[in-house]
């Protein structure tokens, strides 16, 4: 990906699908000039995860994911010791001495590295994805610290081990819980929101080509009129694409009441929001008057 | 240091650097934790933007600067408010005015049509034109003329928006009977805020001196919010709650003192040693299970506060399973079922309402009777493991308050927590009469944002209160 400056970040991105906002270009950029970690922070289904997709499509670079989930230690997030191997080594050992086989177990060859040391030993740079930082618990991200700024992980029995070639680092979080002030210190800060009504319908038609500018338009307001209602999950951007290709499959024209209550299953997945919008937002369809006052 | 740009219009030091320091003073007076980290990282990406470029100059600190989405409105707001300031104070200290030949600004003279003017932000409204609305705000203050202004800026913004006829909402059909889009509430607010900005600059050329900056107001810095936005904080605030609680036990468990020596389990581990007791058993701490009870009141001295306390309820019950919870005026009326069996919020609210059965006669709340009425119900139940939280104003509308049997109720209880939608100025107040619970109470918090919330959350999982 050219970094030559933020409007060829924008293109690139764009040019592997992913159409950024100038804020989102600029963070983007400035990520790959500084080296420093990005936050990205935002409710969910708004493209926070792809966006670490789309800088590794568009870089060209590998793409290392570590899924965050409450109870997920180092050992399942750095590095463990192949510790079957250890034993193995040392019974197969034999004759050599005690000395010879210290040294030996705790080398390179009896280390299971696990994706932040994945990222870090990596010999061709990559982009590290930490996906949902919030779900772990913050001793998790103190452990982090060290590697967001210095790009490094130390290992007792083998000392610290830096970074070759310096990773794009993309955290992401649904904002469950207030993250620690040291950790947001180490990051440039990113807040994605819903996209204005313009940029979905370029986000939608950039996906699903063959729907009808009108239709797309036509969708994308109803998804704004839905996700302002009290729910309890709003749709994301995900789901506006596959309510398009949806829409495109059963060939409708226009968005009515009907073709609205077939398939507004793939926008709203709870029962007592589906109740919720189809009793407001149904009803708005069958009204000829449309939406616009 | 106070902000170096007073009422006598100093430019300050010059450079950037200078200037950026004292935005950065100017976020931390206005609590955003601004560190020096931050300003390096700050002046670095600042290296590698465009500086001609208003939004990349923007977007570059904000995202080395603010780093939660509280802090970046307050960003938005301190930036808009330092630079200007800046610009203007070194405008006036080099003796900079706009219209420096003495001329009129361009296109004075003719007077303006007002019709044509008015269409011209329209569009540019609807367009979301920033640049287009900034020249229109000068030409429109420019034909409202100077000499019918006020001098206050806030009333001759809506002066001349009354003149312009700009509402916001759909629009009376035009002079030509042609149907005229509606105007947007935000876009209107940015052209005025637009209007805003020109006449200050006028002002300040006028007088030559910078009105003193005052800090933010707390309206303005708080994030608008909806009731699903509140509902989700609260949600997280009892989440966090719930976190506390359940670790609170674990903490106690590793402590030797206070435990008892399990005599059978003692002799038992003593059969291997042969009958000799050398390694002592204990049993085992069990864990504070949280049995809480909860006490709402929903009369209609705390209506505003009762949708707030009934979705602090609603997420309590969401992470507690031995969670009962009452709703009183006069009576008191158990609710547990009712939060079980309906997972919408709004349908609760109303179910509470039609069925609770709380208001016996006048609708006013009687805490006296409550107290004895709960202490009837519950007290066989109510043990030293039970919390109890009482959510109410403590307004008895001069009936007798029964402080004695609230003592009772505390005492059976293991805690009491009690949370005031009030101020705690207004405490003992009027028919409050707070003190008199108060002292059986192990906590009495004021609550009514979420941000009290997570104080008390905080002070009863032993931490320190969040700071204000």
């Amino acid at each position: 990906m050219p970094d030559g400056s933020v409007a060829e970040v924008k293109e690139a991105l764009a040019a592997v699908g992913y159409l950024a906002d100038e804020s989102t270009a600029l963070v983007s950029f400035l990520a790959q000039k500084l080296g420093k970690p990005v936050l990205v922070e935002g409710p969910a289904g708004v493209g926070k995860t792809e966006l670490a997709k789309a800088l590794s499509r568009a870089t060209g670079r590998e793409l290392v994911r570590l899924q965050c989930y409450e109870g997920l230690d180092e050992a399942k997030a750095m590095y463990e010791w192949n510790y079957r191997k250890q034993l193995l080594r040392i019974q197969a050992g034999g004759e050599a001495g005690w000395e010879d086989v210290q040294d030996d177990i705790f080398s390179n060859d009896f280390l299971l590295t696990r994706p932040l040391m994945q990222a870090i030993a990596s010999s061709e740079p990559v982009v590290l994805l930490i996906d949902e930082i919030d779900k772990t618990d913050q001793e998790f991200e103190a452990m982090l610290l060290e590697l967001l700024s210095d790009f490094q992980i130390t290992i007792p029995e083998l000392g610290q081990i830096a970074a070759t070639t310096m990773p794009i680092v993309v955290l992401t979080s649904n904002d469950s819980r207030e993250l620690t002030e040291a950790l947001k210190r180490r990051c440039l800060y990113l807040w994605l929101d819903y996209p204005e009504t313009e940029r979905e319908m370029e986000i939608v038609r950039l996906h699903t080509p063959d729907l009808s500018e009108t239709l797309a338009r036509r969708l994308v307001e109803v998804i704004r009129m839905v996700r302002s209602l009290d729910l309890k999950k709003p749709p994301s951007i995900a789901e506006s694409i596959d309510w398009a290709r949806t829409l495109l499959l059963l060939g409708a024209e226009d968005i009515d009441q009907e073709t609205f209550a077939q398939s507004m299953s793939i926008i709203v997945k709870h029962r007592t929001d589906i109740d919720l919008v189809a009793e407001r937002v149904g009803v708005k369809l069958a009204d000829p008057l449309r939406t616009e006052s | 240091m106070p902000t170096p740009y007073g009422p006598k219009a100093d430019a300050g030091p010059p450079g950037l650097a200078a200037k950026l320091l004292g935005f950065c003073e100017e976020l931390r007076s206005e609590g955003v934790a601004v560190g020096t980290s931050e300003m390096l990282d700050a002046f670095a990406a600042l290296s590698e933007v465009d500086w001609t470029s208003r939004a990349d100059f923007r977007e570059a600190l904000a995202a080395t600067i603010a780093k939660s989405q509280d802090d970046r409105r307050v960003f938005e707001l301190i930036f808009e408010r330092h630079f200007f300031r800046t610009a203007e104070a070194e405008a006036v200290q080099r003796g900079v005015t706009e219209h420096a030949e003495g001329g009129p600004p361009a296109g004075d003279g003719e007077r303006f049509d007002m019709d044509e003017l008015s269409e011209a932000i329209r569009e540019a409204m609807a367009a979301g034109d920033e640049d287009a609305m900034r020249d229109l705000a000068r030409l429109a203050i420019a034909a409202f003329g100077r000499a019918e202004g006020s001098g206050v800026v806030g009333v001759d913004v809506q002066r001349i928006r009354r003149t312009l006829g700009l509402t916001a909402g759909s629009q009376p059909p035009g002079e030509d009977g042609g149907e005229r889009p509606p105007i947007d509430r935000e876009q209107l607010t940015g052209f005025e805020r637009h209007l805003r900005r020109e006449l200050e600059r006028d002002l300040i050329e006028r007088t030559e001196t910078l009105p003193p900056s005052r800090p933010l107001a707390e309206l303005d810095r708080t994030l608008p919010t909806s009731p699903t936005q509140d509902l989700a904080a609260v949600h997280r605030a009892v989440s966090q709650m719930k976190r506390r609680l359940a670790t609170l036990g674990h903490e106690q468990r590793g402590r030797r003192k206070g435990q008892f020596v399990d005599v059978r389990r003692t002799m038992r581990a003593s059969l291997e040693t042969g009958g000799v007791p050398l390694r002592l058993r204990y049993r085992p701490k069990r864990p504070r299970r949280p049995e809480i009870y909860v006490l709402c009141d929903v009369s209609t001295s705390v209506t505003s506060a009762s949708v707030f306390f009934l979705s602090v309820l609603h997420a309590l019950h969401d992470s507690f399973r031995k969670l009962r919870s009452f709703v009183f005026i006069e009576r008191i009326s158990e609710v547990t079922d009712v939060f079980e069996h309906e997972r919408d919020f709004a349908a609760i609210a109303q179910r509470i309402s039609s069925e609770g059965g709380v208001a016996d006669v006048s609708g006013y709340t009687d805490y006296g009777r409550v107290w004895l009425e709960f202490l009837t119900e519950i007290s066989d139940d109510l043990d030293p493991r039970s919390t109890v939280i009482v959510l109410g104003d403590a307004r008895t509308n001069g009936r007798e308050p029964h402080a004695e049997v609230f003592a009772q109720v505390a005492e059976r209880a293991g805690r009491l927590f009690w949370l005031n939608p009030e101020p705690k100025l207004y405490w003992n107040y009027g028919d409050s009469v707070m003190a008199a619970y108060e002292r059986y109470c192990d906590g009495a918090f004021e609550c009514w944002t979420t941000k009290h919330l997570e104080n008390f959350v905080n002070v009863v999982a032993g931490a320190a209160p969040a700071a204000e």
